[in-house]
């Protein structure tokens, strides 16, 4: 399996026209509204604008878990050597929340520009920026919009304003407004016709004395742009998936969402019959039960939720684990319970999902960093699912699932599926039989019937973990040890058989760093940091999989020390690793840990390396 | 040696050829008496006497002792013993995967009107199709003999303690809640449940039938509403109920003013002699008035309160292709090349 990551050195700088007073292709602009006032549209124009122009980008939604009314930021990133990875400080800001605008000024690097709604007076906050007041409504109402939608063109004026202060082509907008609203040709024209105003107003009355510009690039040709819960659908489609039992909750919801619609465009044949069914269930218990039904009776599976959902799913996991039964459950990990920050980020549910359950259990997860690996593990859980007849997991985040990141595009699985040890009547007449949890091939992988195969002797009866190789109920000490042990071989099997981990540098490093999922893209951007300002060479490795394969063993081994990057408050990587790992190892291991919500920066990752290093010296 | 000559005894079959020996279970670890075990025989003898293939049945159960008797019969069936409470998510799930399947779930009252009452309720809302029985004693007895939820006010434990809630009455709740096919029977009623579950296997939709089969053990004593004794002093059927299969003569005359003859989904009838003078098995507020009202008596009604062959079945409303999802080849469920080419397209 091939990732694609957006190689950070592929790029050159591009030399800029404009001499050395522009800072060009390389800031963060960051959005402020309120939530529930349409501003999303408008925020992905400005981003898929600068995107065509060939510019790399990445978006980050930071919104509260409200309908409307409560603040909203949403920040764009710039960056001409395809740094996607959060930046922590803001350069340009539209600040159009009364309510907030005051603190957003206050937090602005030096030099930062303000777009701002010139009744917000913002201007007398702080004297080292570059303000730009602009009477946002009154435009609105030039516009010509009716007032029921004045709110959300005042959004496209926003747009306007920021592509004539920042060099934004018009022409890059307007085929992207047109190809957001491909089908709206009249919502289209509005539209547009708010962000000309907007930018009209900016050449007549302003004048530009901020430093931040982009220039055309040729570095996103090809490239898509996609969220990973987008992604993650499109793998379950192509997966086969055909049982999608959930319910809903933030961040996973647009998983099933998504593939509600692809599925009804793609999966309904000619007599408008769906070859799937995709159901709400009543909770999550019911969803993972459904799915472990589904499984059992030899449907392709899934379920999507985040960890308060994934919590409720506790014994059916368990029960999943010992039946021996396939299914693939999407955790799109969030912060928190209930109404804790449900809709931040964190890495945090890896501890848990790795054992989940009563005693003595162990799942497979699979721990994509990026939207290609959502689609590509999207697919590939479901044949470790059947291969392995166990449920797996498959972590993604709120970073990766709910925001904008750009790949390459995916590609069509050339494989076909695989159903794992299913017999069917000829088999079984042939066989004269089976034992459904014999491990016949040395795996500890068992062969199995699905409900409704003709043989008289192909029925077995699914129960927890009190059955013998026959699958008939037993109590017996050896009994139950037995089917353990096999079921650990199995577990062993699946080593062989999950997504490998990928090493980035030379590999003769003394020192190493270890992270996985989303933490990746500020590792990746850190190296380089640490590299060019710390002259300190890194290697690194980034897990994609749980169990951990011998190249992770191998990586600790020939480091001095190893710093593990991940988003959550134990050390939930570390922990497991130190419980696989030789016990020599362990003192190279170093914690680094970000978990405020937000998604982690480079220049975290920087600083706390470049601490340890100096303490270590 | 005997010159009588021999003439070997002819073996019975059903309809496809089947002796009742293959519709036969494991042997039961259940207590000598126990009603579940009178169930699991009527089972067996439905199945039996409606000629179906035992490998196309599914039997699914929670957590306790009703959810260990699948174990009982049927050893040619496919069977999922799931965790308490949860059984009929597992049972949708199952059924989404391969909806040609017969499907027959066996609960108790604690793991229905307890733990289980969230996806019992959703079961029945969704009409999926099954048969739900509930094994109903009043007590848990894997663990003793504490109370369930259908144990009635004031009923006695043997310790004396006394349940002072009111009984959930799970055939008023599964009307309510959309179940298609309702009714009430008791372990000891042998034709009355034969009858009734052979009408259960023609019905397509949610069949909920409440069983009351005494615990032995922990709830067969004076003071408990769900003994032997309780039972044959205050059964009241609203009915009587008659079966004519779909592969038998139709002729038998029934007179229409005391009878009610309902066509079932795959063309047997069930024939329904009015007991009570107000019964009317396709009105539903009228069939949980007369459970509440002769509830409130302290007898227990038994027949089949409500019937829906009208409504569809979850499979049906989800509108899926004729062939099981779960076998369907690759061609059908992964879309060709072309239309992640369009779709990588549009994310340009």
């Amino acid at each position: 399996m091939t990732t694609s990551q957006l190689s950070a050195q592929a790029e050159p700088a591009t030399q800029s026209a404009r001499g050395a007073n522009y800072i060009v292709n390389d800031f963060s602009i960051q959005i402020a509204t309120v939530n529930g006032s349409g501003s999303q549209s408008a925020n992905s124009v400005l981003l898929r604008s600068i995107f065509r122009m060939g510019i790399p980008v990445s978006g980050k939604n930071l919104f509260p878990s409200n309908i409307a009314g409560l603040p909203t930021w949403y920040t764009i990133r710039v960056s001409k050597d395809g740094w996607v990875a959060r930046k922590a400080h803001i350069d340009v800001l539209i600040a159009m929340n009364a309510e907030t605008a005051r603190e957003d000024v206050l937090s602005l690097s030096a030099g930062g520009a303000v777009i701002y709604d010139e009744s917000l007076k913002l201007n007398e906050l702080r004297s080292d920026l570059a303000y730009y007041a602009v009477p946002f409504d009154q435009l609105a109402t030039t516009t010509g919009a009716d007032a029921k939608i004045r709110k959300l063109v005042k959004n496209m004026v926003y747009v306007g304003v920021a592509a004539k202060l920042l060099s934004i082509d018009m022409e890059a907008v307007e085929q992207t407004v047109r190809k957001q609203f491909a089908k709206k040709v009249k919502a289209a024209e509005l539209n547009l016709n708010a962000v000309r105003v907007g930018y009209d107003y900016v050449a007549s009355t302003l004048t530009k004395h901020d430093p931040y510009v982009v220039e055309r690039m040729n570095a996103t040709a090809g490239k898509i742009i996609i969220d990973g819960n987008s992604a993650a659908a499109l793998g379950a489609m192509f997966a086969g998936v055909t049982v999608v039992p959930w319910y809903p909750i933030t961040p996973s919801s647009s998983v099933v969402e998504n593939l509600i619609d692809l599925m009804k465009k793609h999966r309904v044949d000619a007599n408008g019959k769906a070859s799937f069914a995709i159901v709400q269930a009543e909770d999550e218990l019911a969803a993972i039960g459904m799915v472990l039904g589904a499984g059992w009776a030899g449907a392709r599976s899934m379920t999507a939720s985040s960890g308060p959902g994934i919590s409720l799913m506790a014994e059916f996991a368990g029960l999943g684990y010992y039946a021996e039964i396939p299914g693939v459950i999407f955790d799109v990990q969030r912060t928190g319970p209930s109404t804790g920050l449900p809709t931040r980020t964190s890495q945090a549910d890896l501890t848990f999902v790795a054992g989940i359950s009563h005693g003595d259990t162990k799942h497979v997860i699979l721990l994509p960093g990026t939207v290609r690996e959502c689609y590509e593990f999207g697919l590939e859980a479901f044949d470790l699912a059947e291969q392995l007849q166990t449920p797996i997991f498959v972590l993604s985040d709120l970073d990766l699932g709910m925001n904008n990141w750009m790949s390459e595009p995916f590609e069509y699985p050339e494989k076909p599926m695989n159903r794992g040890k299913v017999l069917n009547a000829e088999q079984l007449e042939k066989l004269g039989g089976f034992a459904r949890y014999k491990d016949v091939d040395g795996d500890g992988i068992p062969y199995r019937t699905l409900p409704g195969t003709d043989h008289p002797l192909a029925a077995y009866f699914t129960r927890g973990s009190g059955h013998n190789e026959k699958a008939l109920y037993t109590e017996r000490p050896e009994d139950y040890e037995n089917n353990m042990l096999r079921l650990a071989r199995k577990f062993d099997t699946a080593k062989k058989l999950v997504p490998k981990p990928i090493l980035q540098g030379t590999g003769k490093e003394k020192v190493g760093i270890i992270a996985f999922g989303t933490t990746h893209w500020a590792v990746i951007e850190s190296r380089m940091q640490l590299e060019r300002e710390n002259q300190l060479a890194t290697d690194y490795l980034r897990i994609r999989a749980f169990p951990f394969t011998q190249e992770i063993h191998d990586f600790v081994a020939k480091h001095d020390r190893v710093y593990v990057v991940e988003q959550n408050r134990d050390a939930q990587m570390l922990s497991l690793l130190k419980i696989d790992l030789d016990p020599v190892q362990l003192v190279k291991l170093h914690s680094i840990l970000h978990f405020n919500g937000l998604p982690i920066d480079a220049r975290f990752v920087t600083a706390a390396i470049a601490t340890h290093q100096g303490a270590g010296k | 040696m005997s010159t009588t000559p021999v003439t070997p005894k002819a073996i019975k079959t059903n309809r496809i050829g089947l002796q009742i020996l293959d519709y036969r279970g494991g042997k039961t670890t259940l207590c000598a008496g126990c009603g579940h075990n009178s169930i699991s025989e009527r089972i067996t003898e439905a199945f039996y006497e409606m000629g179906i293939q035992p490998e196309r049945v599914m039997k699914m159960s929670g957590i306790g002792c009703s959810s260990k008797s699948p174990a009982y019969f049927m050893s040619r069936s496919f069977s999922f013993n799931s965790v308490h409470g949860r059984m009929p998510s597992v049972a949708t799930g199952a059924l989404l995967a391969n909806k040609t399947m017969r499907s027959i779930g066996v609960s108790g009252d604690g793991d229905t009107a307890s733990i289980g009452m969230g996806q019992f309720v959703h079961l029945m809302r969704r009409n999926v199709p099954m048969i739900y029985i509930i094994e109903d004693n009043g007590v848990y007895g894997l663990t003793k003999g504490q109370f369930s939820a259908t144990a009635d006010m004031g009923s006695k434990l043997k310790t004396g303690v006394v349940n002072d809630l009111p009984a959930i009455d799970i055939c008023a709740l599964a009307i309510q809640m959309g179940a298609t096919f309702v009714g009430r029977s008791f372990s000891g009623d042998k034709k009355q449940l034969s009858t009734m579950l052979k009408a259960a296997l023609s019905h397509q939709g949610t069949v909920l039938l409440d069983v009351i089969s005494p615990c032995v053990t922990f709830n067969d004593h004076e003071g408990s509403t769900k003994s032997y004794k309780y039972m044959q002093e205050h059964e009241e059927a609203v009915s009587e109920v008659g079966f004519v299969p779909y592969f038998d003569d139709i002729a038998v005359e029934y007179d229409a003013s005391t009878t009610v003859d309902v066509q079932l989904h795959d063309g047997s009838h069930m024939r329904l002699r009015k007991i009570h003078d107000d019964y009317n098995p396709t009105d539903r507020a009228n069939a949980v008035k007369m459970l509440m009202d002769v509830h409130e008596k302290g007898e227990v009604l038994t027949g089949v309160f409500y019937v829906d062959t009208q409504k569809p079945d979850f499979t049906t409303l989800l509108n899926m292709v004729d062939e099981p999802l779960a076998t369907l080849p690759q061609e059908r469920t992964r879309p060709g090349r072309e239309v992640l080419t369009a779709i990588m397209e549009a994310h340009l």
